[in-house]
């Protein structure tokens, strides 16, 4: 199979800067790096298809000069998808934009919040399965306690 | 019979379609969703029958190009199980959502667009397990993802969109490397569909098919939350409404241990990567387990057991005895049904008691006691106890493991039945704390008292929630069916037995070329 060397060099760069560009945290180039990716993805495709030929299904050409239609289909398809998921996520931006004045990853907080719970929370929840006195309140405080730490982190 | 096989995707688009047009009016939307989902779970019912009767496989060339070119809808009893069960589990959970959403009072706010998306989620979910060929399975995906991303940010809050980003960014990663996966399948092989691809592949030299098999593998590992790519799963599942996260965690992940099946039986059946599955498989079990029992809220430990019972799944692929598929398969819809009554019954219980912390949620044994056993019979079921059908899924996979018997083998049945213990202990945890932890009321009086202490002339108004009938009825429902697993092992485990059989024997071409000519499809 003959491939120009060409789209595999402009493949290769568009994966490497989408890749890049994907692992920032600002959405915008998120979506700048998912674009690059689509696209080499389907410059990937066009490289399956080999040698371009005369174009299949007209004309009179023999089989062997013709291209291969089928990435040709297949590279359509992608490209579809990839422009309906861009409006989308541009939508999304732009909505998380609203929300937060910035288009920012945040951590997840309820992850913040487990890590500093740590194991001290740990030990009061077993000691909540068996309060030790007979006051039942006990229980009330340990999880109100749980509350302002989950409360302290998050600001 | 092979006519009804194009309806399995074209009904549900037709009825987002319409679903969408009557955007205004609730009951028509409603009414078309159900009917939607009804039909394709008696056509699935059908295909079921049908396909179990008759040895070959449906197939419809649609657009009627010959066989290896076009595109080709298959139905063999795999695909048929799976599309039954996900419209068993669709059906409950829309009933679910229904429910819920006339509760809330939102007969006007705009979740006019949640029938139709679903549809589409269905849609995407059909044509997935009905691909013929791989491009197929990535439009498949692609739908059910595009779906999924509206889904899991309904409402639009500033948390969904946060935990929306995590899964639409590693989702898109994992197409983007499908998609180049199969472009270099393509470029390899000359071919996208499968059962031409399991024939052409055994030609190429080793150390190619192994850079496609990995490739093929990373994408869907992202897709069925295999370790050590699962971490986005509980990171982005809990904040979702309780109905999408229940079907997304039945089915999503599913679909991607269905494409794993494909991969490992039909596409690279020579190609052996068993071994680094095998470890794969036990890291998610425990990691997965060990995630859930750290957790102090349900949805987010049952997203951990959620990860962590995938790796039985990937364990069975890798077993790759016949035996093994067919427990794999008992497994998957074991797990896709008992998972999605487990997140109905958190939703019931967020719904009861404003919180799924079980920290905060206590006394729940007597204030609901309809809930409580909608989630006691669901937990101690994916726990694997006996007689349930956790435990004979188990039993299955672990007795296929220790007749191939190798020291890897045996490693992996410990660790499954240390992660099974542990899930009983994760679940059971929550259930003492949530359920049997006696409420003495001391919060709401102490809170009251200081209310009336600050506005002397003020009265307080208890408002309780009320929970429909129609989400305990579907709740209620998906528990039954959980049941009947159990009851029916015997004639579903022989089903499943003969799809692992015929999964290792993989028909050629030239038999499915025959299995369309069958059905009539003029050929142009």
């Amino acid at each position: 199979m003959n491939v120009s060397i060409v789209l595999i060099v402009i493949m290769a760069v568009l994966f490497a800067a989408g890749v890049y560009a994907m692992l920032e945290r600002s959405l915008t180039r998120v979506l700048i790096g998912f674009l690059l990716l689509g696209n080499a993805a389907n410059l990937l495709l066009l490289v399956g298809m080999g040698r371009p030929g005369i174009a299949p299904f007209y004309g009179d050409g023999e089989p062997q000069e013709m291209s291969d239609p089928l990435p040709q289909a297949l590279t359509l398809t992608a490209i579809v998808i990839t422009f309906a998921i861009s409006a989308f996520l541009l939508a999304l931006i732009y909505r998380s934009w609203q929300l937060g004045q910035a288009d920012t990853f945040d951590e997840d907080e309820a992850d913040v919040a487990l890590r500093e719970r740590g194991m001290r929370a740990d030990d009061e929840m077993d000691q909540e399965i068996e309060p030790e006195d007979d006051d039942a309140t006990s229980d009330f405080l340990a999880s109100e306690a749980a509350d302002d730490r989950t409360k302290g982190s998050g600001s | 019979m092979t006519a009804l096989v194009p309806l399995l995707v074209t009904l549900p688009l037709l009825g987002a379609a319409i679903a969408l047009i009557a955007g205004r009016h609730r009951r028509v939307q409603v009414g078309v969703s159900v009917v939607t989902l009804v039909l394709t779970l008696a056509i699935a019912t059908v295909l079921l029958v049908a396909v179990d009767a008759s040895n070959l496989p449906f197939a419809v060339s649609v657009g009627g190009w010959p066989v290896p070119f076009g595109i080709v809808l298959y139905v063999d009893r795999l695909a048929a199980l799976l599309v039954m069960v996900s419209s068993v589990v669709l059906l409950a959970v829309l009933l679910f959502s229904i429910g819920q959403g006339a509760a809330d009072g939102d007969d006007d706010t705009p979740v006019s667009i949640f029938h139709p998306t679903y549809l589409i989620l269905a849609a995407g979910i059909f044509v997935a397990f009905t691909a013929g060929d791989l491009f197929n399975l990535y439009v498949g995906f692609e739908i059910l993802l595009v779906a999924s991303y509206v889904l899991i940010t309904l409402g639009n809050s500033e948390q969904r969109i946060r935990a929306g980003i995590t899964y639409i960014v590693v989702s898109l990663v994992s197409s983007i490397l499908f998609l180049s996966a199969i472009a270099m399948i393509y470029g390899a092989t000359g071919t996208v569909n499968m059962v031409q691809l399991a024939d052409r592949m055994t030609q190429l030299p080793q150390e190619t098919q192994y850079v496609l098999h990995v490739m093929l593998l990373l994408a869907f590992a992202i897709k069925a939350a295999v370790f050590p790519v699962s971490f986005w799963l509980p990171d982005s599942y809990p904040t979702a409404p309780a109905p999408v996260t229940a079907v997304f965690a039945g089915l999503l992940t599913k679909v991607g241990v269905y494409a794993i099946i494909r991969t490992e039986t039909q596409i690279f059946l020579e190609n052996d990567l068993n071994t680094i599955l095998l470890i794969a498989a036990l890291a998610t079990m425990v990691i997965g387990i060990l995630g859930a029992v750290a957790q102090a809220e349900l949805k987010r430990i049952l997203s951990f057991t959620l990860v962590s019972h995938v790796g039985y799944m990937i364990f069975g692929i890798a077993i790759a005895t016949p035996a093994a598929i067919g427990a794999t398969i008992y497994y998957m819809v074991h797990h896709i049904v008992v998972q999605t009554t487990l997140f109905l019954a958190v939703g019931l219980v967020e719904r009861r008691a404003g919180s799924t912390s079980i920290l905060k949620v206590k006394g729940l044994m007597r204030a609901a006691p309809v809930i409580a056993l909608l989630y006691f019979i669901p937990a101690v079921n994916l726990g694997g106890l006996p007689p349930f059908s956790g435990f004979i899924g188990k039993y299955a996979l672990f007795d296929a493991g220790a007749a191939v018997g190798t020291p890897l083998m045996m490693t992996l049945i410990v660790a499954g039945i240390a992660t099974s213990l542990l899930t009983l202990y994760a679940l059971m945890r929550a259930w003492n704390l949530s359920f049997w932890r006696e409420d003495d009321d001391s919060s709401e009086t102490s809170q009251r008292t200081a209310y009336l202490q600050a506005a002397p002339a003020a009265t307080t108004i208890t408002e309780r929630r009320v929970i429909p009938r129609i989400m305990t009825a579907a709740t209620a429902g998906m528990v039954a069916v959980s049941v009947a697993l159990t009851v029916f092992a015997g004639p579903l485990y022989e089903i499943c037995a003969r799809v692992g059989g015929a999964l290792l024997e993989p028909i050629t071409v030239v038999q499915l070329d025959e299995s369309v000519d069958m059905s009539g499809e003029v050929q142009p």
